[in-house]
Parts: structure tokens; sequence; C-alpha cells
């Protein structure tokens, strides 16, 4: 089969960090509140000079870096998002110009939520397949600023999430290992960036629901990637998950009887960043060499639509 | 229905089964709070097939409190 090779990895996070206490401050909750019921102790939020593509720009530049591919040879530029700056030009055509990258090049922004990356892997393959040259190249690039999108006195939502971004260069690779599975149901009340005729778009949730929708998604998305491949999460070497909410990881280990270290989670610094969360977490795996050829990853993600995927590669 | 109960506890917040008393309170004695009973709720649905509707899970405060409405409202 035709799987999905990882060749370059790369994050950019904005430089302000916000602690539980600073976000707190108008707030009825407090540290101990937010990291029991969370995991998360801080966020990044963007500078005033910052904007969500001169993130992706970032990433991107590090994960093609990384790669150590010409920029000739990357075909597609998907940027996951659903906190752009603006309507038009994507996100993906900022980042093309930005990094003067060639005009053959297809870019576009997908908007899938915090499952978004992973659907842009999925994405990206299904293009990569259908060209003549299989040794072209796809930039899939998740990039958030959550932070225009919060209501500083929703202790529900503004204690969650952050800005950031994450790329990945990936090209295809003959008998790699490559399964995928997705879905949406598509509602609004549980989970919800803006509102009709509201000048302010912020992101509205049911916390409980939430929960419960991730919790029992995530176990589905990936029993069915093993079972498509044949294999058992024994065979997995890293499981690793949106970054939403500690507990919801905490409770899909439980459930799997695997260790921590399978499990993955930084979401301690950054919070929740949406489609970033995952390639920020891949590439700062990268960066600590805890990647090996031959590994088997699974991508597991959920988020607003509802939308939920799980992709699983080899390294 | 109370061996029941208390497996499902253990294996949901992971706590020392010897801790599960009937009279144990969930929020002082076993230290849950609102995410660890959703997760009770729904390990609870999953193994007896019974939903504890949110407004009541919100009401039973300890293991008995569950034990009787599980024994009050099952098959």
């Amino acid at each position: 089969m035709n799987g999905l090779k990882i060749v370059g990895l790369g994050h950019f996070v904005p430089e302000n960090v916000y602690t539980n206490d600073e976000i707190s401050k108008n707030i009825e909750t407090d540290d101990e509140w937010i990291r029991t019921r969370t995991g998360i102790e801080e966020r990044r939020f963007v500078g005033n000079d910052e904007t969500n593509y001169s993130l992706a720009v970032k990433a991107a530049d590090m994960a093609i870096k990384n790669a150590g591919v010409s920029k000739d040879d990357i075909s597609y530029i998907i940027t996951c998002t659903f906190s752009a700056d603006f309507p038009v030009p994507s996100i993906a055509c900022m980042v093309q110009s930005e990094l003067e990258i060639g005009d053959s090049c297809t870019c576009f922004d997908i908007n899938a939520a915090c499952s978004g990356f992973l659907y842009g892997l999925h994405t990206v393959r299904g293009l990569l397949l259908q060209e003549k040259d299989k040794n072209k190249y796809g930039l899939v690039i998740g990039s958030e600023v959550i932070s225009r999108h919060l209501d500083m006195n929703d202790r529900e939502t503004c204690i969650l999430f952050g800005d950031g971004a994450g790329a990945a260069v990936v090209k295809l690779e003959e008998n790699y290992l490559y399964e995928f599975t997705s879905g949406s149901k598509g509602n609004y009340e549980v989970l919800h960036v803006g509102a009709l005729n509201e000048d302010k778009q912020y992101v509205g949730m049911k916390g409980k629901d939430v929960f419960k929708f991730a919790v029992t998604t995530i176990p589905k998305c990936i029993n069915n990637v093993l079972n498509e491949s044949n294999l058992s999460i024994d065979d997995i070497d890293y499981v690793v998950c949106h970054q939403a909410n500690k507990r919801i990881i905490e409770a899909v280990m439980t459930k799997y009887k695997q260790p921590a270290e399978k499990f993955p989670m930084n979401i301690m610094k950054y919070g929740n960043t949406s489609a970033a969360s995952i390639p920020i977490m891949l590439s700062e795996m990268n960066e600590k060499g805890m990647f090996k050829k031959g590994q088997k990853v699974i991508l597991v993600g959920f988020g607003a639509g509802l939308t939920w995927a799980a992709n699983l590669i080899e390294i | 229905m109370f061996e029941k109960v208390k497996a499902i506890v253990v294996e949901t917040i992971n706590c020392n089964p010897d801790d599960v008393k009937l009279e144990s309170l969930l929020q002082e004695d076993l230290e849950m709070d609102s995410l660890d009973a959703v997760q009770l709720n729904m390990s609870i649905e999953e193994e007896l097939g019974i939903a504890i509707p949110d407004e009541v899970l919100t009401e039973l405060k300890s293991i008995k409190d569950i034990v009787e409405y599980l024994e009050n409202n099952g098959q």
C-alpha cells in the first residue's frame, strides 16, 4: 500500500505565556481547578504583531528545513484551521507567498476544527496518489489563533485554548502502513465558534457533552484503524491524541491499559490549540528523538462539527 | 449490586478497592469531581446498560445512592 511518510516536522508557538493565575484573574476559577480538570498549566497567545499565517509560515519553514526537500517539489499546501486571519487569501496561499514556494503548487485551507490536521493528511494523500510523479511532497499545516475567539469572562472556555502552529512535509511511500477512519455528525450546540448576527465570534461549548463525545469516540477511532490493519494496541508505538484535556487522554489510556509513555502530552504547556495540537506534538517528539524507522503511530482527534478521525502511519 | 458498582468505581477512577464502601461519599471520601462522575456514569451504562440522567447524577452523593438508584431503575 502507498502509505504516507512524514519527512519533516516543524512547529511554532507565540512567545507570550499566560499562566492559569493570569487567565483566572477575572473569573471564578483558579490554578488548582484548571490543573486537575484539564491538565493545563499555561498557554500561549499571539502578540499584536502576530497572525495566524505568521505562525503557519514559521512552522512550515521549520518543517521544510527539517525535511531537507526542495520547495519546488512541494505540490500541495493545505492549512487546517478555523481561525484564519481573513476569508481569502487562504492561509495556505499566504504561506506559499511568504516562503516563495513555486506557483505550480496547489494551496487551500480546510476546516474540520480539531480534527483538521488528520483530515488534511488524508486529503493530501488522496491528491498525491493522483500525481503522475509519486515523488512530490505535500505540506500540511495546522495553525490556529484561538485567542481572538475567546470570551475571557466565560470560564467554561477561556481557560482551555491557546495559539500555535505545527506542520508536516509528507510524501507517498510504497509498502508503508496507512489506515484512516473518520466521521462527522453536525451539531452546533455542543461545540461551536461564533453565532449568527454576532460581532464577536466566540467559542461556545457544553463541556460535559464534549468530554463524553471524546471519551467514546477516541477508542472507536483507534479500534477502527487497528481492526483494518490487523494490529493490536500493543503493536502501536505511540498514540498521539488531540490535546484537548489531559483527563480525556488519561481515560483512553486507562481503557487500553497502556503506559503513559505511549500517549504523549504537551497540553500542560499550550492548552488546546485545535488543528495545531497534533502537529505541534509530533514536531516536539521529533526534536526529542522519539521516532525511529518502522514505528507505528496512531494520530487521533475529535472536535467541533462534530468531526473525528484517526490515521495510522508508519515512521 | 454494590459489588458490581464497586468494581466499576475502582476501574474507572483507579482507586484502592478497600476505600470503596457502601457509605463512601463520592466527593469527600473518593475525591471524585464532575468529570469522574461523567466517566463513572458512562462505565455504568456500558457495564450494566442503565444510563443515569445528568440531572439525577448531580443529586447522587454516595455509593449507596448510586446502588439504590440502579436497583430501583434496573431491568
